[in-house]
This record gives structure tokens, sequence and C-alpha cells, in this order.
């Protein structure tokens, strides 16, 4: 056997054999980077804040405004930059709070295990059968208008996915024998779950939660698009494009830009994922 | 096999209840008071308290249930507060729309998927594969709305070739409903004109619903094609030297299908919940766009029974998908 390589270093020397997981990690870095200080490297700042200039309106892209200018004459560039905030930040929120709560009862009905488990689960079935975008719209609108209330709306229809996947796991982990040494060495059974069996599966949730990141922006997305969520002067790409769905096809640049946001934001997210499946879970090979 | 099939049509019962009671459970617990919207801004609260005295809303909440529970057994979905109709009737004219959404693109997709993942697993490496996988990463990360815009923009607005969007001209006289689908409504007319129209406008939409079943299918077709090719038998019928064709369709595809008919039933319920973007887009009047209008005026009883109408496809789709994977593998018959 080879000299033992650090665990990080063996895995990013997984990850990076595969070009797309790469490709997929700097395109995310850049919008993280525009998530980020979007506002402040925008060209035109002033937009961003809700500045008219009906004077410019519909330019087509230019030097001076590379994506064009929208039907208030305000630079589509940079309201794609400052969209990438709460695109991003939400569907990371969404994944966040979804596996928590996934967890939370996953964990619980697995290790627990009779009628809890019973209960818990034929509750998350029936959560998966249930429409989650509609679910998702329904209790947005009915929570108001807002990002906090947007992100409790999709996390609803979110946890019943890991849910399924942590009990699952804690299933398989709850004989195994570590945790059976650390039950001989009288561990108490919250030791046991939550030193010697949660960070065993973290990994699983992990690949799960990079998985689904760019399944998530995509309905955070859509909710915008319908007219459900985040609510305009803020800058959202789903609602940037249901605006601008009405200047087609004339002044096309207004809907195709905030579009291929979405589109570049879903692919890393996507190859991202994969890529860290590969290397999280190198049992799991294509 | 029939005692197989009994089990699980007893099995839907408690599912069927249960679904029920999620989907009430959440109208209930949701902020905002249907009755108050309702009555409007001017009701005094003598008018809110009888409109909600005459929608049984004052009732106990598990009165109300039951009530509810009845309803639904006998075809009573509740009425739209705000339109004043049956949730039932708008749903059997809603529903064959959104399901035609549903079937055409799913048959688009077997049709293409099977084959091209067959295709990408036998030329596995090469640009087959690489062709079929690209489609699948696009097909996943493009937005159903923007590509439903984008096939707006170039197929409809700049080379004028197929319908903007609707499910039938306006002014023409659609063919009488009949089973509520155009496509087959125009069939049964015998109507040549109605059903080329019907299809003109279902081509955009149902080519943007496909993308994502197509790339699940297509992907799936792979892998388990990749695994069948890998058996014993397989190996078996090549080195008695049977054409490579014959072992091909013979003996290897039949065997992939049956997983990939897992995936296909599971699937309809996922499609079905996710026509609401592609209605918007192409303004197809389905459940989605009913919902839809539903939600944002706050009118609680047709979001709840198109979430359960969804709901129970979902679950009356896993049953057959089931039944027929027992069906086909007596194994999966036994529990």
């Amino acid at each position: 056997m080879a000299a033992p390589v650090p665990g990080w270093r063996r895995m990013w020397g997984r990850f990076r054999r595969s070009t797309p997981a790469v490709i997929g990690l700097a395109i995310a870095l850049v919008l993280l980077f525009v998530a980020l200080f979007g506002r402040v490297i925008a060209p035109y700042p002033g937009d961003i804040a809700g500045s008219v200039a009906t004077a410019v309106r519909f330019r087509p892209p230019s030097m001076v405004h590379w994506f064009g200018t929208n039907e208030l004459g305000q630079d589509v560039f940079s309201l794609v930059l400052a969209g990438a905030r709460v695109s991003l930040l939400s569907g990371l929120a969404v994944v966040v709070l979804g596996s928590l709560v996934g967890t939370l009862v996953g964990a619980i009905a697995g290790f627990i295990g009779g009628l809890v488990d019973e209960v818990l689960m034929r509750v998350t079935d029936l959560m998966l059968t249930l429409p989650s975008l509609i679910l998702a719209m329904a209790v947005a609108a009915a929570l108001g208008p807002g990002i906090g209330n947007m992100i409790i709306a999709i996390s609803v229809s979110w946890w019943p996915g890991f849910a399924r996947l942590v009990r699952g796991e804690v299933l398989a982990r709850r004989e195994a024998q570590f945790v059976e040494a650390a039950r001989a060495v009288g561990a108490g059974p919250m030791r046991v779950l939550l030193a010697h069996i949660l960070p065993n599966i973290m990994s699983a949730v992990m690949v799960k939660m990079s998985l689904d990141m760019g399944f998530a922006i995509l309905t955070v997305a859509s909710l915008g698009f319908v007219g459900i969520g985040v609510s305009p002067p803020t800058p959202e790409w789903g609602a940037q494009l249901a605006v601008s769905r009405g200047f087609l096809p004339d002044d096309w640049w207004t809907a195709i830009f905030p579009g291929l946001a979405i589109v570049l934001a879903v692919l890393a997210c996507n190859l991202l994922g994969d890529g860290l499946r590969d290397m999280l879970d190198p049992r799991a090979q294509r | 096999m029939l005692r197989f099939t009994l089990r699980r049509l007893v099995l839907l019962v408690p599912v069927l209840l249960g679904l029920s009671l999620i989907v009430f459970g959440i109208a209930r617990l949701l902020p905002g008071d249907p009755v108050t919207l309702a009555a409007g801004p001017q009701a005094t609260r003598a008018e809110i308290a009888s409109l909600s005295h005459e929608l049984g809303m004052d009732r106990p909440l598990p009165e109300q249930y039951f009530t509810y529970l009845r309803g639904l057994v006998v075809g009573d979905w509740g009425q739209s507060i705000l339109t004043r109709r049956p949730v039932w009737q708008d749903l059997r004219v809603y529903l064959p729309a959104t399901l035609e959404l549903v079937v055409a693109p799913m048959g688009l997709a077997i049709v293409i998927g099977i084959p091209a993942g067959l295709l990408a697993a036998v030329g596995r490496d090469r640009w087959p594969d690489h062709l079929t996988r690209s489609v699948s990463l696009g097909a996943i990360s493009v937005p159903r709305f923007f590509l439903g815009l984008l096939f707006q923009l170039v197929f409809a607005m700049w080379l004028g070739w197929l319908p903007l969007g609707g499910r039938f001209p306006i002014i023409e006289d659609p063919p009488s409903f009949v089973t509520g689908f155009l496509v087959i409504d125009s069939l049964i007319a015998r109507d040549g004109t109605a059903l080329l129209l019907s299809l003109q406008h279902l081509a955009l939409p149902a080519i943007t619903m496909c993308l994502s079943p197509l790339a699940t299918i297509m992907r799936m077709m792979r892998a388990s094609t990749l695994e069948v090719l890998q058996q014993d038998y397989v190996k078996t019928a090549r080195a008695l030297g049977l054409k490579p064709g014959l072992i091909l369709f013979k003996y290897v595809l039949k065997n992939a299908l049956s997983s990939s008919l897992t995936v296909i039933g599971l699937y309809v319920g996922w499609l079905l919940g996710g026509t609401v973007l592609v209605e918007t887009v192409f303004d197809w009047p389905g459940i989605g766009l009913y919902a839809t209008k539903a939600i944002l005026t706050q009118d609680f009883m047709p979001v709840m029974g198109v979430t359960l109408a969804i709901g129970v496809i979902f679950v009356l789709s896993n049953l057959v998908t089931d039944l027929l994977y027992g069906w086909i593998n007596p194994m999966a018959r036994v529990e």
C-alpha cells in the first residue's frame, strides 16, 4: 500500500481529475463572488437601487451597456449581477433548511424506530406525493411577500427527500460494529446518535445538498417567474425574466441575459454536485 | 397476481386518506383568512360571520375535515370562493389540458429516450454517449420556463411556424367536449382541421416539457443497458456467435426496459406538478394556471383541489407502475 495521504488531499485529487467538476467549481466561485460583491462591481449601482432613465430605455447591448437596457432604462448587466445574491443565497438557504429539518426527522425516525418511525415516514411519503412547486407557491402566497417567507415556503417541500435519505443511512449504521462498540463502553443513546452515527452520514447529506442546490436555485427562479416570492424592485432573475417576457421579440436582450444567468448558475451547481459526489462517495462511480 | 393486485388496492385507502388529511391540514395551518378575503374589504363583521357560517368555516376543525372528506368521495370538492363555481367542474375542464401536457411529452421522451439510451450504452465513451450526456445535462440545467420562452422567440415570433400560445385559436370552434382532450375530441368528431390546430398548439409546450423526462429516461436506459450487457447470458449469446443486433433487441432491450419503467411511472406525477411554469409561458389553460390564479387570490378550495388531484394521480400512477412491474417481474410480487 502507498503511504497514507491526508484525506482531503486524496479527495481533492479525485475531484481534480474530473474536468466538468473543476469547470463547475470555477463558475460557482465566480458566481459566489458576484453574489457577495455584485452590487459593488456593478457598472450602474444606481439602477439596482431603482433609479429610472427612460431616455435610454430598450438600448441594445453595446460597450456602454453590455447587456443593453430594460424598459426603465436600467442597465441589464447591473441587474443580473445584483440578482445573483437573491438566487444563490436563497437556493443555499433552502438546501440548508431542508437538510436540517430532514436530518432531524430522518434521524429520529431511524434511531427510535417503531411507531415513531412509522408515523414520521408515512407523513414524509405523503409529502413526497404532493406537487412541490404548487405547494411552495401556495405557502409563499399565504405567508406574504419577502425572501425569508419564500425560503420557508420552498423548504416545506424540500425536507422529505433528506428525511428519507438520513433514515436509511441511520438504519444502516445503527447496528454497525463501531456503534455497538460505543454502546458497549456505556455511551447513551443521544451520544451514540450525535457523536457516532450522524458524523458518519454527513457525507451522504452533503452530496445530496450539493446535488439539490441547482434545483433549489431553479425553484427560487420559478417562484419569481410566476410572480410569487420576491417582489420588485428586489433584483431576482426569475422575476426579471417574467417582466421582460412582454418585450419579446424586439427587446430580446432584456429576457435572454437573466435567463442565461439562471442556466449558468444551475449548470455550475450540477457539475459541482456530480464532482463532489464522486469525491465524497467513491463507491458511487458512474 | 390477483392477491398482489388486491393487496395494493387495499393499501391505497390509508394513503388517500392521509393525502386528504395533509392537504386539509396545510390549508388550515396557513395564515390568511379565506372568508375575510372572499367577503371583500368593505364587509362588516356580521357579513363575514354569516359567510363563514354559510361555508361551514365556523365549525370545529375535525368536523370541517369530515365534511370535506365526505364531499371528496361524492364529487363535491368545494367551490371557488371568488367565482362560486364548483372546483370539481373546473378540474373536469382544466385537468385534461394539463394531462395533454404530461402524456404527449412522456410519449416523445419514451420514443426518443429509449433508443437513444440504448445507443449511448452501446457506443459508450464515443460520440453517441457524449451527445446524450450533454443533452441530459442541458435538460436539467435549463429552466423549463426559459426554454419555453426561447422556443416561443424562435419558432413563433421569428420563424412564425407555430402559434405563440393557447390551446386552440379563439376564433375557431373547438371540437365538442367529450373527453376534454382536444386531440382525442378532434378525432372523435373526425375534424381534420381541429386536429391539426390542436397539434400545432401542443407542439412547443410538449417539446419544452419533454426534455427533462427525456434526459432521465436516456440516463436510466444507458445505465441499465450497460448493466445488462455485463450479464452472463449476454456473454453466452455473444460466445454462441449470435448477431449483435439480435442480442441487443431480443435479450438486452427487454431486460433493460423494466427498470426504466419504474422511472417512467414515477415521472408522471412529477411532470404533472411541473406543468405550472410551462402553462404560464404558453398561456395553456390547465390546472397549473388555474392553481396559480387561485393562489394569487388566496382562493383555497381550488388550490386544495389541484394539490389533491395531482397527489391522487401521482399515487395512482405509482400503483399502475407497481402492478406492471409485478406483472413483468414475478419476484417483485413477494413481500
